[in-house]
């Protein structure tokens, strides 16, 4: 049936709205948390709605895993399987990382559409929608990671760290996309345009991603490279991960993810609350 | 949450005073000012319409009211609560159906009431039975598990609206509920409008349509350049003109100009021009010379003694429009219509 026949045949029943209004149902305030549930199962809807989002994001992983493994890898480390035990950890660092742009682009379309204005006049904790959909991003996170890692799998990846290690590795990338994720919120209030969002996203985050370990040994490059790298969290990142994996804990790298993302949530987060709170 | 019809509304009944107070409020954006200095009391359980141009400050306003925008000075209190200092409670009592449809796309119909009737603190089985309920009073149960980006622009500024419902809102505000709809989406829209009033919510709703105030609202404030510049009941601002407007159809557009020098003459007000070149329009008031009636007939003898073809000619009240124009020293028509393409 299309939008138009259905639109023709069922009307508003005045007598109904009338006795829906008078019932008078009342807020009751929702507890913080419980609202940033609510908001964070909205975000599992999406992904059921627009799994192509999704999609999107995680080809980037597997195609550069898929390209570097085969066409470099033997070149880089001798072998396409030795290589691979390489790259895969820092991918799933990478998968995880480019997919954190989205929580900007979601958050933007929810504030050129309207959508937030909805939520910013209920009477529920002000940054429930943005926490809540973060964490709805969590399931992103997880999912992607393990697309990358099944991949890996059947390509030969044998972690000596075992599924724990696999397990602790995906739970770093989550933490560290959980808190990269502010960022983009930020940037996603700022500017004007999901598109926006998306455009920067990826002008930011593949010089990132390149810009580290993920895919080789930064010894062979330029100081100034080196130095840069040096100072990239996604570097430290992708070194815990290939730590843990490989069944090492290294811890030095390890606290340096985490304090990374420390850093990045007591900057980003309280700069999109008051955004969020004051803007449009 | 399980409060009677009866209950609830004693405590509205308790609610004394305006349900709207704002006291030289201000808002600029950048160079802008959008609010200027505005002043208003909305009584509360009545349909109050804010009626103004594009630009004229009616969403800013709205959107300082339902507290998603802070004022730069001046007060604005709903049932006495300050938006700017009070602003949990008054979210507690006001619902929003903004310009833009505040509904998610992705999600469907039913979600979308299920999701915010989870935030206003309904179980989920409490959440599930409110979004059943709207949407089969707005016509939407069809509708209920496809997503809204599939819906028609009717369905989805019902289901926007349904939204404002979930939890009984004491203010609604719908800024522009029926611009772009087609005439019987607007009339479905007008009778849920008519029906939530009749309960004893107060909606507030802006319009560039002054059919859509003249019809709905029982108190209107004309919004320009961030101001009130005329407030009242459609009657008391029509019967501010303190006169009649006679319409005349010429045969020939050839003679407008005539007609209007012989009722500019006959009337001492200047002729207006109406879209339609063979068509003119002038104030008529009653004076010493005679009552407006009277007064219309001789003009009327008067442009047959010129030779001019009267066509068809009409006394009458004036439209809001006409109020409009005389208020602001402009139409509010041209803009809508420039605001739809």
């Amino acid at each position: 049936m299309t939008a138009d026949s259905l639109e023709q045949s069922i009307d508003v029943d005045q007598q109904a709205v009338r006795s829906a209004v008078a019932k008078g149902i009342r807020a009751s305030r929702h507890g913080a948390l419980s609202a940033a549930l609510t908001f964070g199962w909205r975000g599992l809807l999406k992904i059921k709605y627009v799994p192509e989002q999704l999609i999107d994001v995680i080809a980037i992983p597997v195609i550069f895993t898929l390209m570097f493994t085969y066409l470099f890898g033997g070149a880089l480390a001798g072998s396409t399987t030795r290589y691979l035990q390489f790259i895969l950890p820092g991918t799933v660092a990478m998968s995880v990382v480019v997919v954190t742009m989205y929580a900007g682009v979601g958050l933007n379309a929810d504030v050129t559409k309207g959508v937030s204005d909805r939520f910013r006049s209920l009477p529920v904790w002000r940054p429930a929608p943005i926490l809540g959909a973060l964490l709805g991003d969590i399931a992103r996170y997880v999912l992607a990671s393990l697309v990358v890692i099944a991949l890996g799998l059947i390509l030969g990846f044998r972690p000596a760290g075992g599924a724990g290690g696999v397990a602790l590795g995906v739970a770093l990338a989550v933490v560290f996309g959980f808190g990269l994720s502010w960022v983009w919120t930020t940037v996603g209030l700022i500017l004007r345009t999901p598109n926006a969002v998306m455009n920067l996203g990826m002008v930011v985050l593949f010089p990132l991603t390149f810009a580290s370990n993920i895919f080789v040994d930064p010894r062979t490059m330029p100081g100034w490279v080196q130095a840069f790298i040096r100072v990239n969290p996604v570097t430290h990142l992708a070194s815990a991960e290939r730590g843990l994996m490989g069944g090492i804990v290294p811890v030095g790298q390890v606290w340096l993810s985490l304090l990374a993302t420390a850093c990045i949530v007591a900057i980003f987060a309280p700069l999109t609350s008051y955004l969020y709170g004051s803007k449009h | 949450m399980g409060v009677t019809v009866s209950a609830l509304r004693m405590d509205m009944d308790g609610v004394s005073g305006p349900a709207i107070e704002i006291s030289g409020l201000t808002r600029t954006f950048g160079r802008i000012h959008a609010v200027d200095g505005l002043d208003l009391v909305v009584p509360a359980r009545c349909i109050y319409g804010f009626l103004g141009p594009n630009g004229a400050g009616k969403t800013t306003t709205i959107r300082i009211l339902a507290t998603l925008l802070r004022p730069d000075s001046g007060t604005a209190r709903v049932f006495g609560k300050d938006v700017v200092h009070e602003a949990a409670a008054v979210r507690a009592m006001v619902s929003l159906t903004g310009q833009f449809a505040s509904t998610d796309d992705d999600l469907t119909g039913q979600e979308n009431l299920f999701l915010i009737g989870r935030l206003l603190g309904l179980s989920r089985a409490q959440a599930r039975g409110r979004a059943a309920e709207l949407l089969g009073a707005f016509g939407l149960e069809q509708a209920a598990k496809r997503q809204v980006k599939h819906f028609s622009g009717g369905m989805r500024r019902r289901l926007d609206i349904a939204g404002s419902l979930v939890a009984t809102p004491d203010l609604l505000f719908l800024d522009e509920p029926t611009t772009g709809l087609d005439p019987h989406s607007r009339s479905q829209v007008w009778e849920a409008i008519r029906a939530i009033v009749a309960v004893g919510t107060t909606v507030l709703l802006t319009s560039q349509y002054l059919n859509e105030a003249d019809q709905l609202a029982d108190r209107i404030a004309v919004i320009d350049h961030g101001k009130v510049i005329a407030e009242g009941t459609t009657a008391d601002l029509k019967h501010s003109m303190g006169s009649s407007v006679l319409q005349v159809n010429l045969d020939n557009p050839g003679h407008r100009e005539k007609a209007e020098h012989v009722l500019a003459q006959e009337i001492g007000i200047p002729a207006r021009h109406k879209s339609d070149p063979a068509s003119l329009s002038v104030r008529v008031a009653d004076s010493a010379s005679g009552s407006a009636s009277d007064r219309a007939q001789a003009a009327l003898a008067e442009l047959s003694r010129a030779g001019i073809p009267v066509r068809a000619f009409a006394l009458a009240r004036p439209t809001l429009d006409e109020v409009f124009l005389a208020l602001t020293g402009h139409g509010v028509t041209a803009a809508a219509e420039g605001d739809e393409t």
